[in-house]
């Protein structure tokens, strides 16, 4: 086993694992401090935050150290290599750097969106001076308030690390950001009417360890120690990228991209990173409904709920082939299950139904050439179908013998009076169903909705279950690679929603409260395409489904059934 | 020593001396046509042999650079020469180039030959403007001649020669900084390793040499080792590391002397002697107050230096950077060098080129506080400070990728601890040396 010693403490490294110093000294737990590197990003070494001093073990003992500092991010750690992070040459070297970067920094930090979680501000506190020496004026440089449509540029914060450069550059391919001037009169800037509006422009801001680079979108919204972060994975796409959901007071403000290999890599596509205004709409549903005859009228769920049962109970008596639970691809693994279990509990005649994923496009991936090629080796993929868990939802309704069909199809089906009670689930931030679609509802004897936004649908119907958006609950999502990952519940509900997987969890009858892992380790057991899930908690990265993780039953030679197959049990 | 016939300017004098004709009838490119009689390895063990070693300041000897090309390389390999001469007081490359471009022309061909390699890219500062019309003449004669292009003199040799103007970047003229200017990208010096030998001008082997070097190489072929080596100064024998330094050399002379000009002189002279013999002295007998031994960035000899020998190791003795581009500037008695210092400052502030956060900063922020000296507000502490700028920023310290925040630091730090009684006198006067017109810049 190669073994590196950071400040005297061995490491092991794995036998063909390449790390440089900052990863090992990671591994040790401890942080070298950096700018300019990124783990997804070339290295250019150009900061100098990351200075270290390095050496070499011999076998006899002795250890032969460079004579000089050296940057951690270039050099590359061997067997034996010795990394020094606190002598006073290092110290000194990181003090200096940090003096420089803050030379001309204005230290607007009051009015400042970065400050809190800026690089600056944390490293000049643990590795910094306390006072500048500088005696004469700061560079002051101008402000460019339009980079691309959703960010900003706060010219005199920047430090040159060229992250956001190197990222239109390698990861998106787009090329719009550049270094202009040069020596300390240098600036980031875009070409004269090329703004960077890329699909992946955002994540400039996330990299960008100071303030300079803004969002326009979070621009002076919050403070963000008042900040109170869920991890959560977007619901834009398919592709799941594993993100943080930032609110405080229940009002979202933002989304980040949370590092994750197995998911997307280190970033996002702006498509779902501003894509959450809808949580926030005033045409949420925040009340149960139940048609009474004095017309639609709210009422609570402990009394909706038993009328709801009963009306399903007596549907499946009456017609159980015509009664029909309609699940979409914006479902948790967890809502799914119960639901499914729930309606075949009724009459195993019932039929589950599935609307298929919304697909606008192609999928989309970056880097992209000069002609807007992308690369053959894309580094992130904007997918065309835009939901976030078909694939999780299709092993569920596979399980219990369930069909995709499209809504048209249901419509129809309705409308010719093979299906009278229809429990349609929604969930999907876009209009689901128009209002001449809807009309087809007129026939049917029961409608219920779940949904979180208005829509056509609703007069229709005899009962409206008001249901959260992906931000306001807890489950699963599995994306398009099979990958599950757990959503977490980053605000309260408006009103009195609840989250779809309590309503179907109650609705149920079920004793006790909805805990997600707890539903999972359940499924897990009950459904061999979704073994894996028997761990409970995902943890931050998921699990794929496929290649069962360490403490799911590997033995379970059911867990290798394909994604998209499943048979019911 | 005023005996030394010149070699490199031989021809210089001479009637359209640029021109091939010309360079023919002196028996030019017989050099080449004796290369392509040899092997490339017998070429490179010939000029490494010779003990040439680099004009362009780091003085590393050349034949070792062509050997740490990668063996049995598919290739291509490519040759870059260096003309982006920028260091203040160097114009020796600009004589060469204008006067004699065939001679370096000829070292560049020799020099393809040897490394393997079938393109040579000249890229020229560029200011130039006369040297690239010479240039510019002389590849398209050679072009014509048949000395260039395929299968030249029927040896089987290819060789393009390609002529790159740059756009004015004193960074231009470090290595690696070149080839990405070559390569159409911003002058950012890369990170080392890889060495340009290894992965270089479109991460192909490259070899980064000298014009005046290119001009020794021919020299070389034509005049034998036995000559290049009775010039100069052999190693010095207390100091293994020590590669000598051999042949001859171009001194540019500039400053406060009555003849400034490039000489040609063996490597070895001492700046008493440049400037007395071939500078003839300071204008009006006035006394010298310091020396620039090699281009701004080595730091300056004090007076009491003048007796050192201008060869790769004297100038390093007396606590100057190296022997550098050997562009030797003189400073009178009657300059300030609180003013040299900022001068020096702004110009090293002006061309970094921004990559390191303390080259771009620290450059930067010794300017400022020189010119706050000169404004008559400096503070005695100021001096430390400069000297903790000037010592900390750099790839000697190692918190730089190049080698120009050495050359930026350098000269403070030599002038303060040479000269502090001076600047210590200056802040304590409390005086300006800022003239109005100063405030226009010269930029």
């Amino acid at each position: 086993m190669p073994t590196v010693y950071v400040n005297d403490q061995p490491v092991e490294l794995k036998p063909d694992e390449r790390l440089n110093c900052i990863q090992a000294a990671q591994k040790a737990g401890v942080e070298i401090p950096h700018y300019c590197w990124h783990p997804s990003l070339s290295v250019v070494a150009s900061c100098r935050m990351c200075l270290v001093e390095v050496g070499d073990k011999k076998p006899d003992g002795t250890v032969a150290m460079v004579p000089k500092v050296v940057p951690g991010c270039q050099t590359p750690v061997k067997d034996g290599t010795v990394i020094v992070t606190n002598s006073p040459k290092v110290q000194a070297a990181q003090r200096g750097t940090l003096e420089y970067l803050l030379l001309n920094h204005p230290l607007d930090c009051p009015v400042c969106d970065q400050a809190g979680e800026c690089g600056l501000q944390d490293f000049s506190f643990k590795y910094g001076r306390a006072y500048s020496r500088l005696a004469e004026p700061k560079n002051q440089k101008k402000d460019k308030p339009y980079i691309g449509d959703q960010i900003t540029l706060f010219t005199d914060r920047c430090i040159m690390c060229t992250r956001c450069v190197r990222f239109t550059r390698e990861i998106s391919g787009t090329a719009e950001l550049q270094v202009v001037s040069r020596g300390s009169g240098e600036e980031i800037d875009i070409f004269p009417g090329k703004p960077c509006n890329n699909k992946l422009a955002g994540n400039v801001v996330d990299l960008c360890p100071v303030g300079a680079l803004c969002s326009k979108d979070f621009l002076y919204e919050q403070r963000v120690w008042w900040l109170k972060g869920k991890n959560s994975v977007c619901a834009g796409c398919s592709t799941g990228c594993s993100i943080r959901v930032d609110q405080n007071k229940d009002v979202v403000y933002r989304l980040k991209p949370r590092s994750n290999p197995l998911a997307q890599g280190e970033f996002m596509c702006d498509e779902g990173r501003f894509g959450w205004k809808y949580i926030h709409s005033e045409h949420r549903l925040k009340f149960p409904m139940q048609k009474l005859p004095a017309g639609i009228t709210p009422v609570s769920w402990p009394q909706i709920l038993p009328a709801l049962r009963q009306a399903l109970t007596e549907a499946a008596k009456r017609a159980p082939e015509k009664l029909a639970v309609v699940l979409t691809p914006f479902m948790t693994v967890e809502e799914a299950y119960l639901l499914c279990k729930y309606l075949k509990s009724l009459s195993p005649a019932a039929r589950l139904l599935m609307t298929p994923a919304p697909v606008v496009g192609a999928d989309d991936s970056y880097p992209k050439d000069l002609r807007g090629q992308a690369a053959p080796q894309p580094k992130f993929t904007i997918r065309a179908e835009k939901a976030p868990n078909r694939a999780g939802v299709e092993l569920v309704l596979h399980h219990f013998g369930g069909t995709v069909e499209s809504l048209d199809s249901i419509l129809a089906q309705v409308s010719q009076g093979t299906l009278e009670a229809v429990y349609l689930t929604a969930g999907s931030p876009e209009g689901w169903i128009t209002d001449e679609q809807a009309k087809s509802l007129a026939k049917a004897k029961l409608v219920i909705v779940q949904d979180l936004l208005d829509s056509p649908a609703l007069p229709w119907a005899t009962f409206v279950l008001p249901g959260t958006s992906w931000a306001e609950r807890d489950g699963t999502f599995v994306n398009h690679a099979g990958l599950a990952q757990a959503i977490h519940r980053g605000l309260r509900s408006p009103g009195d929603a609840w989250p779809d997987g309590r309503i179907c969890f109650e609705l149920a009858g079920r004793t006790g409260i909805f805990h997600a892992p707890t539903i999972r380790q359940e499924i897990a057991g009950e459904i061999p395409a979704l073994a894996a899930l028997i761990v409970g908690d995902l943890g931050d990265e998921g699990i794929f489904l496929k290649s069962a993780g360490e403490t799911a039953s590997a033995a379970d030679s059911e867990t290798q059934v394909p994604v998209t197959g499943g048979s019911r049990s | 020593m005023s005996t030394y016939e010149p070699v490199l300017l031989a021809r210089i004098h001479k009637e359209q001396s640029h021109t091939l004709d010309s360079y023919l009838a002196d028996g030019g490119y017989e050099s080449f046509k004796k290369a392509l009689g040899m092997t490339p390895v017998e070429v490179t063990t010939l000029v490494k042999d010779s003990g040439l070693r680099g004009r362009g300041g780091a003085g590393f000897p050349t034949g070792l650079k062509w050997t740490f090309l990668p063996k049995d390389h598919p290739g291509p390999i490519y040759l870059a020469v260096n003309g982006d001469e920028s260091e203040p007081g160097t114009f020796n490359n600009r004589i060469l180039l204008e006067k004699d471009p065939h001679q370096v022309l000829e070292g560049i061909a020799i020099s393809c030959y040897a490394i393997r390699s079938n393109t040579a890219y000249l890229y020229l500062r560029y200011e130039y403007g006369a040297a690239w019309r010479a240039l510019q003449k002389a590849v398209a004669e050679c072009y014509e001649k048949g000395i260039f292009g395929k299968n030249v003199f029927g040896s089987g040799f290819d060789l393009d020669v390609r002529l790159h103007r740059g756009a004015a970047a004193y960074i231009c003229g470090e290595e690696t900084g070149l080839i990405e200017s070559l390569e159409g990208k911003r002058a950012w010096p890369r990170i080392k390793p890889p060495f340009p030998a290894i992965e270089g001008l479109f991460r192909k082997p490259t070899i980064v040499n000298n014009i005046e070097t290119m001009a020794c190489v021919t020299q070389i072929l034509k005049r034998g080792i036995d000559w290049f080596k009775s010039i100069g100064v052999p190693p010095d024998p207390n100091n293994p590391r020590d590669a000598g330094s051999y042949g001859p050399k171009l001194y540019c002379l500039s400053g406060h002397v009555n003849k400034p000009g490039c000489y040609e002189v063996p490597l070895g002279i001492t700046a008493r002697q440049l400037i007395q013999e071939y500078g003839g002295g300071v204008p009006g007998g006035r006394g010298i107050k310091a020396v620039v031994p090699g281009g701004i960035s080595m730091g300056f000899l004090a007076p009491s230096e003048l007796d050192t020998p201008l060869d790769f190791n004297g100038p390093g003795k007396v606590g100057c950077l190296g022997l550098g581009t050997a562009a030797v500037v003189v400073i009178d008695d009657q300059t300030s060098m609180v003013d040299v210092v900022y001068n020096t400052a702004r110009f090293f502030a002006h061309e970094s080129c921004g990559q390191c956060t303390p080259c771009r900063e620290g450059t930067n922020w010794m300017q400022r506080i020189l010119h706050r000296i000169r404004s008559g507000q400096g503070r005695m502490e100021d001096l430390d400070l400069l000297l903790e700028v000037s010592g900390g920023i750099g790839m000697m310290p190692g918190t730089t990728i190049c080698g120009l925040a050495d050359g930026a630091g350098w000269p403070v730090k030599n002038a303060i601890r040479k000269f502090r009684s001076e600047f210590e006198e200056y802040i304590q006067s409390g005086r300006s040396t800022i003239k109005p017109c100063e405030l226009i810049g010269a930029h």
